[in-house]
This record gives C-alpha cells, structure tokens and sequence, in this order.
C-alpha cells in the first residue's frame, strides 16, 4: 500500500518551469493537445471505450452459444460479431491501450520532457477514433459489415464480402498509418529523449519491451497495408492476387496476412511483459531477475517472431519441409518466452512479498499466461494441430494470451500507475473483488473452451452439436460474469479520479523503483525540463543495486 | 520562452485533427465511390484538398519554426530517425508486392501447371494451363485480357534505369554542394534532378500508354498484370510525391533556407529520393529484366 516515504528526489524536477504552458482550458485542450500524458490519457479512453463495444459483440457471441440451436442472432449477424470482435479488440483495444500507457510512461521513465515528435504524437491517437468509425459504421451498411473473421482471408473478403469491406480495408489502412506513427515516435523518443546518463542497459524493461515492439510495428503495419490494397483492388480493379484463375493464389493471401499477423501477437504481447517486469520487482521488493536475459529473450523472441508465420497454415496443404520448419521454429520461442517466465518466478522467489493489487495482477497474468504459452506449444506441433486447427481449443489458447495475458497486464498497469497519474488511490476494497471477480470468470469463460476444442467443437459458428451443450454453457456464465466486471472496472477507475483518498508521497508504492516515481504525485504536466543525473538514474534502477 | 537549449515541444496544433478528417473524408469518399455513391468522389476529392491543406500548413509551420532557431541539435535527431524509420516501413510496404511477385513466380503459377505434389491442382482446374514467366495465358484466359506482350526491359525501363541513377547523382552534387556554401550549384543539382525525375514519369506514361494501348497488358491481365502495375505503379507514385518534395526543396533553398549545419529538409527528401532509386532498381531487375 501507499507509504510514507517521503521522497527528496521529487525536488530534482523544476516544477516552477512548467508555468509557460500548461494544459489548455476547455475540450480544444484535447484536440490539439502535445502533451505525451494528454495523449496517452486519450488513447487509454479510446482503448477503454473499444473494449466495451468489443465486449458488447462478445456478449452477443456468448449469448447465442450459451444453448445449441440458434436463439437470437442470424448466422451471418453472428459472424459480424466474431470478425468485428476479434478487430476491435486487436486494432482498437489492445494496441491502442499499450500505446497510451507507452506514452504517458516511457518520457517519464527515461528521463525526457516529452515525446519525440509531440505534434505527430497527436495525429498518431487522432486519426483512431475515425478510422474506429469508419471501421464501426460497416456494420449499419446494406449487406452488413464483415463477416470472414478477423482474418479476412481471401476470397471470403475479396470474391465473396459485401461492398463495406472497402471500408474496413480503409480503416485498417488509417489504423496501420496510426499504429506506424506511434512506433516512429516511441523509436525516436526512447533513441533520442533518453536521459543522456542513461545507457541502454539501464533502461527499465518497459521501455526495453516497447522498444524492440516499436520495430515490429514498423516491419509488420507496412505489409498489412500491403495486404489490404491487394484486397482493394483484387476486389475492385481487376487485378488477380488471390485469384487462381489469374495465377494468384488465395493462400498467398495468408501468407502475407501471417507475415504481418504474428509479429503482431507479438506486438500484443511484449509490452505486457515489460509491464510485469515492472510490478513484480516492486512488490517482491527485489531487483528484477536477469535483466540482461530479460532484454536478450525480447530481442530474441521479436526476430523469431518473423520467421514462424506459416504455423497459423499448416492446413492449407505446405509441404511437409515446410510443416516441419515452421513446427521447429515455433518451438523455438519457447525458449526465450521461458526464460522470462523463469525470470518472474525467480524474481519473486525468497522476495519480501506483499500482495497489492497490481501485483495480484501481475502474478495472475504469470500464470494465466503460462496455460496460454502451453496451448500455443500445443498448437505449433504440426500433428497436433491438424487435430486442434479451427477449434475452440485454439479460441482458448489466444484468448489465454491476450485477455488473461495483453489485457490483464494493462489492467494492472494501470491499477500500478493510476495513483500517480491523478495523485488519489482508488478504492483497494472494491479492486480485490474486481481481481477475483476477473480471475475466476475468465477461467469458467476460457478454460472449458479447450475441452470443447479438443472434443472437435469447431470456432466461428453459431450453431452445435448437442455433446457441446454443458461446457458452452459454463462458458457463456463466465463469459457474462467477466463482461459485468468491466463495468465494476470502469466505475472503481471514474470513482478514484473523482473521490479516491488522495496520495501525495512521489513513491506511491513504497518500495517502487524508477525514474517515474520520484516525480511528484500527481505527476506534474511537464516533467523532466532539466534531465535526471546518472547516480539519480542508477539509484533508480529496478534491476540493480541493493535489496531496496 | 522556449530557447536552444531546451527541447522544443511545440504548442497544441490543429494540424493533426484537420489531417484526419482529410484522411477518413478522402478514403471513406473513395470506399462510397467504388459502389455508386452518388457523392463519394467529390468528398474523396474534398479529403484531398484538406489533406493537401494540412500538408502545406502543418510544413509551412514546421518550417517557420526551423527557421526562427527553435530546433535544437537534438530536435534535428529526432527528425532524423522519424524519417529514417518511415522509409523503413515503405520499405516493408514495398515488400509486400515483391514477396506476392515472387510467390507468383516461383509457388502459385508453378503450382497450378502441377509443379510439385500438385498434379491433381493442374489436371483437375485448368489442365491447358502452362506454367511460363512473364506469364502471358492465365490459367483461366477468358476471365482476362490476355496481353500480346509484356514490356522489354531493354527499352524505355533501361532509359528509365539511367535517368533515375543520374538523378541520384544529381542530387548528391546539389548535397555536395550544400556542404560547401555553394548555392548556386545546389539549385542546378536541385533543379537537373527535378527534370531528370519528371522526365521519368514522362516515360512511365509512356510506357503505360503502350501497355494498355498497343501490348494489352492491363491490370486484369492475370497475375503478372497485377503485380506489374501495382509495382510500377506504387513507385511511380512515391517518385511523383518526391519530385513535389524536391520542388518544395528548391524553392527553400532559392530562399535561402538551410545550411550546411541546418537542413535537415533537404536531407529527409534526398534520403527518399534515394530509397525511391533503390526501389526502382529492384523493379528493374524483378519485373523487367529477370523475365
């Protein structure tokens, strides 16, 4: 909990620099704002509000599958739910909530006033909420919205989609230019705004993971846009990319989509694993376990990641080389994403531990993400897959990693953060029953999905046989349960931004260590006019040094 | 206010809120177009206008405040590495089109004459079809047009090769010369590279004027159509968007703009410039002349 170490570093950041511009009055502070804390607020929000409309869909989905037979929905409207689930949590939640908290954190905890390039910092969030919708009004068009999965593989989006999918083609085009412009930022910022005492081996492991994620979008956005306008004018201008009879080829579709698909998971996932190196080390009051390995194991799993994409195809009929190739490489990752696990585990391990609750959070995602990283090995195993490809088991797997993994560490980063950001301590009751809540419902929603799978309940459908009855049922619980707790979330974050008991110690968790919290609480609109000093940077570090 | 010495973090702006409604205007305007939306060209071309607006306000004030002293020698690295990894990712976008151009070369065309364990695919779906590169009879030739001819490399594209390689030259002569103080042979660089890209494009033209004119090599001409024109054609409009930038750099410099400390606008352009020859010399071997 809050302590009271009072924090003398706080008076290091000349708090009387920052009268020359402070934040606007009145809602244009928002829309022309290039303040990175500004921003990243917007993008959370952005994020937030997305993950409850994505939510919303996946309500629907469970709702349809909660008994066999179909009850509320037609088959093509169910599939708009999957595809536009699936989109809106991957384009609009997720990455946009890990670029928001990118920003409100890597400036402060590298030691920089700001962003690199503040102004297209502004531009990268602005042009979101009209690419989301853009991406939203599909589905009020004639003929509905997509509905080939989040995959949009050819020719499902190309020969056989309805006249939105140039629309969605386009969103995805305004989201990539988004999701570039914030990578270029993040790469400049952490390149060039570093605290010039502070080496690369010194940087804290979320900036470490963002960075190495700010590449991978670089090198994967660009391809999606290339695969999207092959779409536009395979279904437009007569060209014949994933066309056979043209000499194209619709599995080449997936191969490009593949190419960019899993780095992008891996998108999804390495700033969650810089957001728990951050908490753990905090609330096992030690240094972070082999953070050089840490750093390694990042690097290694973000060039991995480009070179596995063909085990999301083993079906499609590759050769057998190719099966065997892409299985031994994917295999591969298992290595380095181990080593991190084993990294947490022995961070904790002899650790003076305390339980609060991004902690509870962090330590949830360790282990929920393990089962995940275990189906995904599971699933890269070339006659295993041929079994599990397509099935409910492979829903479970992802939705493992990214809700349980991706969304449960930025839920406890922000648990983590928040009391910094607006200067008040949300109400710790209702957040350890928010914690359990989540923990419990996204096991009873997620974990009967992999006997489902592995008894042949095929994903994507509305409909099932009567054997599957029992644990869709258990799920669609779960799944109600889970949705509900967001609005608990929602309200404990609005409920601590208004009312919470107000911290004023800089190190709001006591033994938290970085750059960010010898700042004042709440942080400062300007922080870091003057740069910390290298023995301020050293002493700050969370993977070195004495025993807090 | 802000001085040297402190990094410039710039005022809010209204830059980046018109630049996107210019976006969703001109690309959902384009979207309603493809489907007789009786308005939709015009908002494409109204997203334009406010798209172009942005870009020369947003620039014009970027470049007021280089020229008033506000950016520091660290704001100059941070444009640097923005530009840097922005042609990074046109790089990775140019390399989408290459890697389907090489699937369709050496997989899904081989593959459908049966290459391979693929023997039913070619006697099942089209079993007339024959697997050759350029690839002229599609397998299914009466959905297409089926070109007569593909363009030789050893014609317009080979003159195209040279004229973007002196260009490159050009320019490296006008940088030489910003190095040295020597104005006036910045402006001839400046201004021999503008013409050398402009006569490019002018043969591009040509070239395409002969293919769907005289070769019927068309977009819907199959697979080598399509990567062919999508290739070329992406180019093109990267080399259209950096004569624009070079001409802008021009008027800068005939100003006065920059110096031989100071300008990094004149360095992000060449840098495109340069990643845009690059391109144009894998086309050159990949789409014309390896055929």
């Amino acid at each position: 909990m809050a302590t009271t170490t009072t924090d003398i570093d706080a008076d290091t950041h000349h708090d009387h620099e920052d009268h020359h511009h402070g934040p606007e009055p009145g809602l244009m502070r928002w829309v022309k704002t290039t303040n990175h804390k500004d921003i990243g607020y917007l993008y959370l929000w952005f994020a937030f509000g997305m993950l409850l409309i994505g939510g919303a869909m996946a309500m629907v989905i469970r709702a349809e599958l909660f008994m066999p037979g179909l009850q509320f929905v037609e088959p093509q409207f169910f599939n708009q739910m999957t595809t536009m689930h699936g989109l809106i949590m991957v384009f609009g939640a997720i990455m946009p909530a890990f670029v928001g908290l990118a920003n409100i954190q890597i400036p402060t905890m590298v030691g920089a006033p700001d962003m690199a390039l503040p102004r297209m910092n502004n531009w990268s969030f602005w042009i979101l909420p009209f690419a989301g919708a853009m991406l939203l009004s599909t589905m009020f068009m004639e003929g509905g919205g997509p509905a080939f999965g989040w995959t949009f593989y050819a020719p499902l989006s190309t020969t056989f989609a309805p006249d939105s999918t140039d629309y969605f083609i386009f969103a995805i085009h305004m989201l990539g230019f988004s999701s570039i412009m914030g990578a270029i930022n993040i790469i400049a910022t952490v390149m060039n705004m570093r605290a010039s005492g502070m080496k690369l081996m010194d940087m804290p492991l979320f900036v470490w993971t963002w960075f190495i994620t700010a590449f991978l979008l670089i090198a994967a956005m660009p391809v999606l846009a290339g695969a999207v306008t092959m779409m536009l004018t395979d279904r437009n201008f007569g060209t014949s990319f994933f066309d056979a009879a043209g000499g194209g080829d619709p599995v080449m579709f997936q191969h490009i989509f593949w190419f960019f698909g899993h780095p992008e998971v891996y998108i999804m996932i390495l700033p969650a694993f810089g957001i728990v190196s951050q908490i753990i080390p905090t609330f096992a009051r030690k240094p972070l376990f082999g953070y050089s390995s840490m750093v390694y194991a990042t690097g290694s799993i973000a060039i991995l990641s480009f070179v596995v994409w063909a085990h999301h195809m083993f079906l499609t009929g590759m050769p057998v080389a190719g099966q065997m190739y892409f299985m031994y490489a994917t295999i591969l990752i298992s290595v380095p994403t181990g080593v991190k696990v084993f990294n947490w585990v022995s961070t904790m391990w002899r650790g003076s531990m305390s339980f609060e609750i991004p902690m509870m959070w962090a330590v949830a995602f360790v282990i929920l993400f393990t089962i995940g990283g275990l189906s995904g090995l599971m699933l890269g195993i070339v006659p295993a897959d041929i079994q599990y490809h397509d099935t409910y088991f492979v829903v479970a797997h992802f939705h493992y990693v990214l809700v349980s993994g991706a969304l449960f560490s930025i839920i406890a980063g922000v648990y983590y953060w928040l009391p910094k950001w607006c200067g008040r301590m949300f109400n710790e009751k209702l957040a350890t029953i928010h914690f359990w809540w989540a923990v419990i419902s996204v096991n009873v929603l997620f974990f009967p999905m992999h006997f489902l799978g592995l008894a042949g309940m095929p994903r994507r459908i509305p409909d099932y046989g009567l054997q599957f009855a029992d644990f869709n049922l258990i799920a669609s619980l779960g799944g109600f349960a889970f949705g509900l707790s967001f609005l608990l979330l929602a309200y404990i974050v609005v409920d601590c931004i208004r009312n919470g008991k107000v911290v004023k110690e800089a190190r709001v968790w006591e033994s938290a260590k970085g750059l960010e919290w010898t700042l004042p609480t709440p942080a400062p609109y300007h922080t870091f006019n003057e740069e910390p000093s290298r023995e301020l940077i050293l002493k700050e570090s969370s993977h070195t040094g004495d025993n807090h | 206010m802000q001085s040297k010495d402190q990094y410039y973090v710039p005022e809010g702006s209204y830059w980046p809120i018109v630049g996107s409604v210019g976006m969703a205007a001109m690309l959902g305007g384009f979207a309603s177009s493809l489907h007789g939306g009786i308005m939709g060209t015009g908002i494409m071309i109204l997203g334009l206008v406010i798209i172009l607006f942005m870009v020369f306000g947003w620039m014009g004030q970027v470049v007021h405040e280089s020229e008033s002293g506000l950016y520091n020698k660290q704001v100059d690295k941070s444009f640097r590495i923005g530009m840097a990894w922005f042609i990074f990712s046109e790089v990775m976008f140019f390399a989408a089109f290459f890697g389907a151009l090489f699937y369709a070369r050496e997989f899904s065309v081989p593959w459908l004459a049966g290459e391979g364990n693929n023997m039913w695919t070619g006697k099942l779906l089209w079993p007339e079809f024959k697997a050759v590169w350029p690839l002229i009879e599609m397998p299914k030739p009466e959905a297409f047009v089926v070109p007569k001819a593909v363009i030789h490399a050893w014609e317009i594209p080979a003159l195209n090769t040279m004229l973007l390689l002196a260009s490159g030259a050009t320019l490296t002569w006008a940088h030489w010369a910003l190095y040295n103080g020597k104005r006036d042979q910045i402006i001839y660089g400046l201004m021999a590279t503008i013409a050398l890209g402009v006569l490019f494009l002018g043969l591009q033209v040509a070239e395409y004027a002969e293919g769907y004119g005289h070769l019927d090599l068309k977009m819907t001409s199959g697979i080598y159509g399509s990567t062919f024109y999508m290739l070329t054609g992406f180019h093109g409009l990267h080399v259209t968007l950096g004569t624009i930038m070079l001409i802008c750099i021009l008027m800068r410099v005939i100003r006065g703009h920059f110096d031989a400390d100071n300008h990094f606008g004149f360095e992000a352009v060449a840098w495109y410039w340069h990643f845009v020859d690059v391109v144009w010399l894998g086309l050159f071997i990949y789409v014309y002349w390896f055929v």
